[in-house]
């Protein structure tokens, strides 16, 4: 349902994603791991067509993000670092904008937007302006307009970034509720969250890809874990430098 | 290309609901809007004395016009792509099934609406002439047509330079030096000054690309077919560049 082909993306000298390929099939939940700088959100832009590969191609359920920009944005889902959102205005009306930039109609329209603020709970904060919103209620919002278009493939940086416990577990269950239908992409730091949540697991390390595997097979490759694996395969850079 | 119309389209439709709806849900519009009515006002009373011109025309308010939207366009222009850009929100923009440059049209044609209704509130201005003679109506018409066009002119400049920057003082204060240049091109000085160093050819040239040559002769209630096509093609350009701005930063970092 989505495919990553060689993606490659420099700024100036700096490579900053090197030939990235993988697939993700309907009902996987990929936990894209990395330190920072690795080049995951650079990854998930060109993925959602915000920025232009260098060189490569991104497939979103048959269309290309190069040639059919349009198409395949209309199957697909983003939440970017930081869920961005319009402050001076109420979820209510940032769902409507978002349901017209996707062309819905009108009877679907309001059906959809019923859904998400029902699948996000923001149904209590629905008609205040964003800006006086908590980080945790405007994580939810920027997720609710991902899941607008009943994408086929979600990609979402860093969703639980933020998010308190309690809101952390919400999300985590929506997006086990979302999985059996969709492909999910997201990126995190939080490495616990990973076998909770995903089935599949990526590190990336300078912008390539080092390990690829289940979080249990990435768990067990050493003895100190998941977080020991990240460590010696992304960390190095890092490590060297102490 | 149908596809690329309807998605032009979609992008126009929503991105102009956006805007307008942020201009009047913020004070800005309403700011913007008295304090334009107000200088237009003093300048027009005070500065060009109204009263003293013994004429019931609008000449003395239309005047006035090109420096005010000099002024006041970019302010309300200089936030429609700084703001996206500061807050991370261009991202989503781009992530969206839409063409740039339906964006870009709905965006300046949320500023071309608040600037409309701003010039729709000089109406008592129109109402004192009618009362104090008989104005010629017709070429009053013909001037606001054309002023609103103008305004439009004006905004495209801005809204091409918001896209440059992230910061909307810095699109405020670039938008306005460049609505100068287009501006002053006109100017007596100006041409004066260029026909002196490089002849009259090269004055006259820099004269056509001004503004105020253009809309001078919109003041006293002629349309002209060129200027109007002068407006209508400087603003194409802005739009143009505004959305070749806006795509080619998806070459780029951020």
């Amino acid at each position: 349902m989505l495919e990553l082909k060689h993606l490659v993306k420099r700024f100036g000298d700096h490579v900053a994603v090197e030939k990235v390929s993988f697939t993700l099939k309907k009902g996987e939940v990929l936990g894209f791991l990395g330190p920072n700088g690795a080049g995951k959100s650079t990854t998930m832009r060109m993925v959602a067509g915000v920025i232009e590969p260098d060189e490569g191609d991104v497939v979103i359920a048959g269309h290309s993000i190069i040639n059919q920009p349009r198409e395949a944005q209309r199957r697909l889902g983003f939440l970017p670092e930081g869920a961005p959102l319009y402050g001076d205005m109420t979820p209510v009306e940032f769902l409507n904008f978002l349901s017209t930039s996707h062309d819905l109609a009108k009877v679907e329209r309001k059906r959809a937007i019923d859904r998400v603020v029902a699948d996000a709970r923001i149904a209590n904060v629905a008609n205040r302006r964003i800006v006086t919103l908590s980080k945790g209620y405007r994580r939810r919002v920027g997720l609710a307009g991902a899941l607008l278009n009943d994408p086929d493939v979600l990609v979402l940086d860093e969703p639980t970034d933020g998010l308190d416990p309690i809101q952390k577990r919400a999300v985590r269950a929506l997006i086990a509720r979302m999985a059996p239908e969709k492909a999910i992409l997201i990126s995190t730091h939080t490495l616990e969250e990973v076998p909770a949540m995903c089935n599949r697991a990526i590190i990336i390390d300078r912008g390539r890809i080092v390990a690829d595997g289940t979080p249990d097979s990435l768990t067990g490759q050493s003895p100190g874990g998941l977080e020991e694996t990240f460590i010696t395969m992304a960390g190095t850079a890092e490590a060297d430098g102490v | 290309m149908r596809q690329w119309a309807v998605d032009t389209l979609t992008g126009l439709k929503a991105s102009y609901s956006r805007e307008l709806r942020a201009y009047f849900a913020t004070p800005l519009a309403y700011v913007f809007m008295a304090i334009f009515l107000m200088m237009l006002g003093f300048f027009t009373w005070e500065a060009s004395n109204f009263f003293d011109t013994g004429a019931a025309d609008l000449q003395p308010f239309f005047y006035w016009h090109p420096w005010l939207y000099m002024i006041f366009m970019p302010a309300l222009s200089m936030r429609l792509w700084s703001d996206e850009t500061a807050a991370g929100t261009s991202e989503l923009l781009m992530s969206l099934p839409v063409s740039v440059t339906g964006l870009a049209a709905g965006k300046l044609l949320a500023a071309w609406t608040v600037a409309a209704v701003s010039l729709v509130l000089t109406f008592p201005m129109w109402l004192t002439v009618n009362y104090l003679g008989a104005p010629d109506n017709t070429a009053i018409f013909l001037s606001y047509l054309m002023s609103l066009i103008m305004a439009g002119a004006y905004l495209s400049i801005g809204a091409a330079v918001s896209s440059l920057v992230s910061s909307q003082v810095l699109a405020y204060v670039i938008g306005v030096v460049v609505a100068f240049v287009f501006t002053a091109a006109g100017w007596p000085m100006v041409v004066g000054a260029v026909s002196g160093a490089l002849g009259a050819a090269a004055g006259d040239l820099v004269a056509t690309f001004s503004f105020l040559t253009h809309f001078e002769t919109a003041e006293r209630g002629v349309l002209e077919l060129r200027s109007l096509i002068y407006f209508f093609g400087v603003i194409a350009l802005w739009l143009a560049l505004n959305v070749l701005w806006v795509s080619h930063r998806r070459n780029g970092a951020r």
